[in-house]
């Protein structure tokens, strides 16, 4: 016997305006089944909630709407209400009468009818809602942080701090990522190298943090608190755990000189095959390159790298293994990649000599780059005027739309940077200056004072051909200059192209891998641009840093902090609760087709055995993982024998509402 | 006569466009009253028997809306919504249904100003239309035959 009670708001005015509440009441208590019904100012309050809970006890009711505002505002509320009435929160239907109707209509005539009606398809669908409990999963308290940049290291940092074991896997043979490649740091100029290697060691000497370098994600299974990840280790032909770092192979290498570009220097300076990547690298371990290695590309070569290694941890045999960890959280961290410049042929990146990115400039800037901090010309001599050419490959609709966020001020710090250690006369081509951030319009201030030249207008184009004898063996850039409404032809030795972020081409591939989603553009999208940054759609996978959007170093931090607390949130209990408004699947009536398998967004379909009692299968029917399923319901609806229900809004309780208008 | 005042159900999914219509709510926006909200987790929930069931009940139009192709809270619930809805649209347009009373949208969270205007187009497309008695007057005939034969499911 089903016994309902209809509790209608007021909401002060808001809906009582509109919508006549008594005349509601009324007509509600004449439907069958309902056993209760009144209209009151504020059910939220404190008084409204315990009208609630007395009707419940005291008409023992099997069901409540409650006739309020959406339920994305209340449903929480008043399902507790019901908890702590003694009913169970899910036999509590929330019906939408100020969203949807008294705030959408100024007529009581058209208003009250339709409240009755939308009320009316909630005291139907409520006649079939079942009592329900909150799924419990275990929760393995583990996290996996996929990228070592500055972001990664810190969300495992801090997660390790927390007590909790994080595996961090990187795919170059070194952590550090872009941080570790920059000279100084706006707005304070602090080395780069001298604040992020003791947390690079950090991480390698954590007893918390299992450091995988060298490789990749594969495959990731299973569900919050439940992954399953399946990482590749890639093969490194040295023996990571025994390698000591002597660089005794290096020097042993049968290329007599370092021949091959370079990747830490962005290709300005050269390495052998067999390398470490940097010299504060982490882990301290050589890597043979199976590209440029002459054993590994034609298989003849003397191999005195092996012979001359003390620790004989070289091994050429080696190949790709795999390995599975058990994880509860997933943090993506990858980072970005750098415009490709030649993407502007008009910039002549690539074809003139001394047009460089502001990566390579940031090596050259750097006491440990391959020019040791000067900054030159290719033929040696430090430049007496250079070129800033701003947001390249940003904001511009020809490439990418956005915004790149740091280049602005990098290219104030390197415009700084250059000054002081050449005395050469600069000039920067910008849009607009965007310096938003703490001290950061400071820096601009005192970068102005420096005898910097501002141009305001994007620049055309640099050629190397000249109209006057001034620009006799220079490059010259052209530009609009928006401010003396003029076009310049300005000469210089060195161009710099300050390049944009750009989601790294993989991004797609990793978010298909986690299953969570990139935006169009490619950056991994966040549950709630505003509310949730670090969440993504799937519970359990958050992500930090510039994979998410181009952010700052300080910005990279606090994300990844953020990502870490969400983890460590999440490893505070040992059991997760989950809603149970899920697939269920009747076993009985399923035939096996597997199309729910197929259209799962989240892989929560399971294959079953029904077996005999001699342990024979006699057929396969699809189960719902619990752990993994949403309850979205394109299986329900797919299902050609009708026998997958989502519990909340089952088929009954559609037809039911149907029927009720 | 009473001015005619259509029956119909919208089938809304819970995170863009049942969230529209709070939005529109919140802002203040006025529309036509003429049109009953089901909620739904996802478009890809929507089982098309829905749709027959509505128009059996006697529903002059039926309105079907969920997130932008590329926002599905899960993903990729709205891609099965709208390959299963161009298929089961040419369906019905094949038994005889009017496909004027059919209306699919995207509408998002965000977009409680497109959500007015999309109810009040189409409120007013089905009022124009008016009531739906092609197919209502074959419903009685229908229920008759499965009271005698006990009916189905």
């Amino acid at each position: 016997m089903v016994r309902i009670g209809v509790f209608i708001c007021h909401c002060g005015k808001n809906i009582a305006r509109t919508v006549d509440c008594a005349k509601v009441a009324e007509a509600a208590s004449q439907w069958p089944g309902v056993e209760y019904a009144v209209d009151y100012k504020y059910m939220c309050s404190d008084p409204g909630q315990n009208l609630i809970k007395d009707a419940i006890k005291q008409h023992n009711l099997t069901g409540i709407v409650i006739s309020a505002c959406s339920p994305k505002m209340h449903e929480a509320t008043f399902r507790k209400a019901a908890k702590s009435a003694g009913i169970n929160p899910f036999l509590c239907e929330c019906a939408n009468i100020r969203e949807h109707c008294s705030w959408v209509h100024d007529n009581m005539d058209v208003a009250t009818p339709k409240a009755i009606d939308i009320i009316h398809m909630m005291v139907e669908k409520v006649r079939y809602n079942h009592p329900l409990d909150p799924i419990k999963v275990p929760v393995t308290k583990r996290a996996l942080v996929v990228g070592g940049g500055i972001s990664g290291i810190q969300a495992a940092l801090d997660i390790a701090d927390g007590g909790c074991e994080v595996i961090m896997v990187e795919r170059a043979p070194s952590i550090g990522g872009h941080m570790s490649q920059l000279s100084e740091t706006f707005p304070t100029l602090d080395c780069s190298q001298c604040i992020l290697t003791p947390k690079m060691t950090a991480v390698k000497q954590h007893p918390n943090i299992k450091l995988m370098t060298y490789s990749e994600v594969d495959e990731v299974r299973g569900f919050v608190g439940n992954f399953t990840v399946k990482i590749r280790r890639k093969a490194r032909y040295v023996i990571e755990n025994m390698c000591i770092g002597c660089a005794d192979c290096i020097a042993a290498c049968v290329f007599k000189k370092p021949k091959f570009p370079d990747e830490f220097n962005e290709g300005l300076g050269l390495r052998k095959p067999v390398y470490i990547p940097f010299p504060q690298a982490v882990p301290q371990v050589a890597c043979i390159d199976p590209n440029t290695c002459l054993q590994l590309t034609t298989g003849k070569c003397k191999m005195t790298c092996a012979a001359a290694c003390p620790k004989e941890c070289i091994d050429f045999k080696m190949v790709d293994t795999f390995e599975e960890v058990q994880v509860g959280a997933i943090i993506l961290a990858t980072g970005y990649k750098l415009f490709d410049p030649k993407r502007i042929p008009n910039y002549g990146y690539g074809k003139f000599d001394n047009v460089y990115t502001s990566l390579e400039i940031e090596r050259m800037v750097s006491a440990s780059g391959p020019t040791e901090g000067q900054v030159l010309l290719k033929n040696g001599q430090n430049p007496k005027s250079v070129a800033i050419i701003h947001c390249v490959g940003s904001r511009d609709t020809k490439t990418n739309a956005w915004c790149s966020k740091v280049c602005c001020m990098y290219s104030l710090k390197l415009a700084h940077l250059i000054k002081h250690s050449t005395g050469a006369e600069i000039f920067n081509f910008y849009i607009d200056i965007r310096t938003p951030g703490k001290s950061y319009e400071e820096f601009y201030d005192k970068v102005l004072e420096d005898n910097v030249n501002f141009i305001r207008g994007r620049a055309a184009k640099v050629v190397d051909w000249d109209l006057q004898p001034l620009e006799d063996g220079k490059l010259v850039v052209h530009a609009e200059d928006t401010l003396m409404g003029r076009r310049r032809r300005i000469p210089v030795d060195m161009v710099i192209l300050s390049v944009g972020m750009e989601p790294q081409s993989d991004a797609g591939k990793l978010s298909h891998i986690a299953n969570c989603s990139v935006s169009s553009e490619g950056w991994f999208l966040e549950r709630h641009p505003k509310l949730a940054p670090v969440h993504t759609m799937t519970d359990g996978v958050y992500i930090a840093g510039a994979c998410q959007g181009p952010k700052d170093i300080p910005e990279c931090v606090a994300q990844a902090s953020a990502t870490a607390a969400q983890a460590l949130i999440l490893f505070s209990s040992d059991e997760l609760t989950r809603e149970p408004t899920i697939a269920k699947v009747d076993e009985m009536n399923c035939i096996g087709c597997f199309l729910c398998e197929k259209v799962c967004p989240f892989s929560a379909i399971e294959h079953h055995e029904i077996k005999d009692r001699n342990g024979n299968v006699i057929r396969v029917v699809s189960r719902v993982n619990e752990g993994l399923c949403q309850g979205c319901g394109p299986c329900a609806a797919i299902c050609p024998s009708n026998c997958i229900s989502i519990a909340g809004i089952t088929e009954e309780q559609v037809y039911a509402q149907i029927g009720a208008v | 006569m009473a001015e005619f005042h259509p029956k119909t159900f919208a089938f809304f999914c819970n995170w863009c466009t049942y969230t529209g219509a709070d939005l529109a709510g919140t802002s203040r926006m006025l529309y036509p009253a003429d049109f009953r909200v089901i909620k739904v987790p996802c478009t890809g929930r929507i089982d098309f028997e829905f749709i027959v069931k509505a128009f059996e009940q006697g529903a002059d139009g039926v309105w079907i809306s969920g997130c932008h192709i590329g926002d599905c809270h899960y993903n990729s619930g709205n891609y099965y919504a709208q390959r299963r809805w161009a298929i089961f649209r040419q369906e019905l347009g094949f038994l005889g249904i009017d496909l004027r009373r059919l209306k699919f949208s995207w509408i998002s969270a965000a977009e409680g100003r497109k959500f007015a205007v999309e109810a009040k187009e189409f409120v007013e497309r089905i009022t124009e239309l008016g009531p739906y008695t092609e197919f209502h007057s074959i419903i009685p005939k229908t229920r008759e035959a499965e009271a005698v034969t006990g009916g189905g499911n």
